[in-house]
């Protein structure tokens, strides 16, 4: 650790909190129909969008209808995802891997094609393939760039509705699925990528449509250097938390994410959303502080990971020092556990970075978290066990943690023997059921499959780490399929029909099992009426709720999976620093 | 789509309607974000930027020797399938006369088709073993004996394209390249300086040595 990389971290820190109100006004104005400083440009163009997509601005869904417009529209985006990857080879803009473009990339196998269509849509990202050897360009822009865009304005959407559902009365509406997705897409994502895009390739991340390039190196031996339009998918992957790599390494890739500012601004970007979104909350419900005591909550939490994962990184591999390696800070470098890191990120970088990707939703790496140490590797898979409700993907995250606020809000009203409410609203029967369906549904499917796949000789014959290792490697896969992340223990080889249909299972199912039930307490909660507050009102924006919340995240994803915690990682660290190799 | 201008013409909210406006939505999004959005990115970047849009591609001589941003296999993996006999000056000059990059897990090794971690994870005798190799063979070749190598000259990069090593690694390298190369140490440690990055904005990240532009200036260097 140094003073430097802790520094590095608080200057990150502060410049989130400086582009959280901005963005949250933003947001504000843009979903709730204001005018901004970019209507005489946009204005038009969402008209347009409309009248094309047949859409009626004014036409309000009810929860039922929003769900199924949600469903619709995924599964039309899956379909058509599936079949263009099924006939790429006959497509343009397939040049393949050749240097002379003439021998395009085959049709994705059906097994892979179904993984990557449920695992774009869901905003999950896992890719059980690699970019550079798989895909045509026209796939990579058509179908993967665009899953980008539209899963995570449909995040957006599906937690307008949710507060919509909290701060109306008496009403059925929950808003336009439509409307909500467009505006998002057109107002905040699209404008932001086209300025991160070029700043990116100012950079060095590539942008073109050529084919690789043959390179005749200094020891004569030819190296292919890859191609395509990569910045353009590298921003909304980014910015729309993502995580799906134009490459097979992601954002380590120095094509992609060419230097330390890159990164930075990389990490900026999957936090700034999800940021913003507690700020547009906290105006919406009319009390600021709602939306800080959220943002408090997300902090805390992500602060904790950091300081786990930052020392345990920093602190190296004992096994590695024993044969004779110097991983020592020093003015020379920066020492600590290099394998799977890249130079110009080292151990603060790639440490801050793997808690980031794993709070949101993201799932973009920029160092191979097998390789992380046993607990600088267990934070992220902690994240991704409690839901990814910290900052969270766009939109997700929020409506994740709004789940747990819910619950928070029910544990507290038992303490004190009074019915919960939560902003005005009462907290009944069926909503505390549709919350803990939210809750309950992606952990059971998580450890179900974890436990299956590890006695199945098809779950245990892709194990690529012996050891309790292996077990963190298919605890993680599933982790991240059921919380969309998409980020791996990468060993595991996770492309063979097994866990390809089972992740992709494991990613609907935690994408829509969570989904749907906030879209039915939207409804619930949007249809009753409003309570005024009394000195009975447990307050939702002080220390005591936002310790409260944090209790509840940890002692649930806490008791859920500590077993399967203690038997992974835990076991790992104490075997790595007792020296037992597999 | 006339037929929706006329509100009393269209459809309440049926099955219908909702898949139809499903299917609109995708093709519009799609033709939005999909091909007009990065063909915009492309067209502005190759206008703005074309030596970073296409690559940072190093021309020698007229022809492609590589890309300033993507590592080539100078790693000591390559040299640890050759003999293990300690070599003599000349053979050292022939088989080992560049700085060594960091191992990589990309393919055989700097595979640009191929970008890939090693996913060896910290209990993996695999791993330790790799290490053990490289630590030995680079402290044979050195001649050092004693001093311990820094921890990213044995260790896989992330990329497995990564163009850089850190300045402790390539001060490690110094005596021996200039022994072999047959250079004052003070030039070659001033190479080393010349092709090192600081942190980005002075505080950003690690700095690092690009190894492909420093073999480079290793080559141009005078005897």
């Amino acid at each position: 650790m140094t003073t430097l990389g802790w520094l590095q971290i608080a200057i990150y820190f502060a410049l989130l909190l400086l582009l959280t109100k901005p963005l949250g006004v933003y947001m504000y104005r843009v979903f709730t129909g204001e005018r901004t400083f970019m209507h005489p440009v946009i204005r038009p163009l969402e008209r347009l969008t409309y009248r094309l997509m047949a859409v009626r601005e004014d036409e309000e869904q009810d929860w039922v209808g929003y769900t199924v417009a949600v469903l619709l529209f995924s599964f039309v985006g899956v379909v058509a995802t599936y079949l263009q990857m099924r006939i790429q080879a006959g497509l343009p803009l397939n040049y393949g891997m050749a240097p002379d473009g003439k021998t395009p990339f085959a049709n994705v196998p059906a097994g892979p094609a179904f993984n990557t269509a449920v695992s774009f849509l869901t905003n999950t990202n896992w890719q059980s393939y690699s970019g550079e050897s798989t895909m045509s360009y026209l796939t990579q822009m058509m179908q993967l760039t665009f899953h980008n865009f539209v899963s995570a304005g449909a995040g957006a959407a599906v937690v307008l509705a949710l507060i919509r559902g909290l701060t109306r009365r008496q009403t059925n509406k929950l808003g336009n699925f439509y409307v909500d997705l467009t505006r998002c897409i057109l107002y905040l994502l699209l404008p932001i990528c086209i300025v991160y895009a070029l700043f990116l390739v100012s950079q060095g991340t590539i942008q073109n449509l050529k084919p690789y390039v043959a390179a005749a190196t200094i020891q004569g031996t030819p190296q292919i250097v890859p191609m395509g339009p990569n910045a353009s998918q590298e921003a909304i992957k980014m910015l729309g938390i993502n995580g799906g790599g134009f490459f097979n390494a992601n954002s380590a890739h120095p094509l992609t994410n060419p230097s330390p500012l890159t990164n930075f601004i990389e990490m900026l970007s999957i936090f700034s959303l999800p940021a913003g979104l507690t700020y547009m909350f906290g105006r919406m419900v009319g009390r600021q502080r709602q939306g800080w005591a959220i943002f408090a909550v997300f902090s805390a939490l992500f602060l904790t990971g950091v300081a786990v994962t930052y020392p345990a990184e920093a602190a190296g591999n004992p096994n590695l020092r024993n044969v004779g390696v110097d991983d020592r800070v020093s003015a020379g470098q920066a020492g600590g556990n290099m394998e799977g890191k890249e130079t110009r990120f080292g151990i603060t970088h790639s440490a801050l970075f793997a808690v980031i990707t794993t709070d949101a939703s993201c799932g973009a790496v920029i160092a191979g978290h097998d390789s992380f140490t046993p607990l600088g590797g267990a934070v992220p898979l902690f994240n991704m066990m409690s839901g990814e409700v910290i900052f969270g993907g766009v939109g997700s995250g929020l409506y994740g943690m709004l789940v747990f606020v819910i619950v928070a809000v029910f544990v507290a009203g038992l303490m004190v023997g009074r019915t919960p409410e939560y902003l005005g609203k009462k907290i009944e029967a069926f909503d505390i059921k549709m919350a803990t369906l939210a809750i309950l549904v992606p952990s059971f499917v998580i450890l179900l499959l974890s436990a299956v796949a590890s006695v199945l000789p098809a779950g245990t014959s892709s194990i690529f780490n012996g050891g309790p290792h292996g077990l963190s490697e298919i605890l993680y896969a599933y982790s991240s399929g059921v919380a969309n992340n998409g980020s791996a223990f990468a060993g595991l080889g996770a492309n063979t029909d097994y866990y390809n249909s089972t992740i992709g299972v494991a990613m609907f199912l935690g994408r829509f099992f969570i989904i749907i039930p906030v879209l039915a307490l939207a409804g619930s909660l949007a249809s009753k009426k409003l309570v005024p507050a009394s000195s009975g009102t447990f307050p939702t924006d002080g220390p005591l709720f936002v310790g409260l919340v944090i209790g509840v995240v940890v002692i649930v994803g806490g008791l859920t999976f500590f077993p399967a915690l203690a038997l992974g990682p835990l076991v790992d660290h104490l075997l790595m620093n007792a020296g037992q190799l597999f | 789509m006339a037929v929706y201008e006329n509100k009393e013409a269209a459809p309440r909210s049926t099955f219908g309607r909702q898949l139809l406006t499903a299917v609109l939505a995708t093709i519009v999004l799609t033709v939005l974000t999909g091909v007009l959005y990065p063909l915009l990115i492309t067209g502005i970047a190759q206008v703005l930027f074309p030596g970073r849009a296409n690559g940072s591609l190093i021309q020698r001589d007229g022809k492609v020797i590589g890309s300033e941003l993507v590592g080539q296999n100078f790693s000591v993996d390559q040299f640890l399938l050759k003999n293990t006999v300690p070599p003599t000056q000349t053979q050292a000059l022939q088989q080992y006369p560049y700085f060594f990059s960091r191992p990589s897990a990309a393919g055989a090794g700097y595979d640009g088709t191929a970008s890939s971690f090693s996913n060896l994870g910290p209990t993996s005798q695999t791993l330790i073993d790799l290490v053990k190799g490289r630590v030995a063979a680079i402290k044979q070749v050195t001649g050092q004996g004693a001093a311990n190598v820094p921890v990213d000259l044995v260790t896989a990069s992330a990329s497995g394209l990564d163009p850089e090593i850190s300045p402790a690694a390539a001060t490690y390298q110094v005596p021996r390249i200039a022994r072999i190369r047959g250079l004052p140490v003070d030039q070659v440690q001033q190479l080393v300086n010349q092709n090192t990055r600081g942190r980005s904005l002075g505080f950003l990240g690690e700095p690092g040595v690009n190894v492909l532009k420093l073999n480079l200036a290793l080559d141009a260097a005078k005897h």
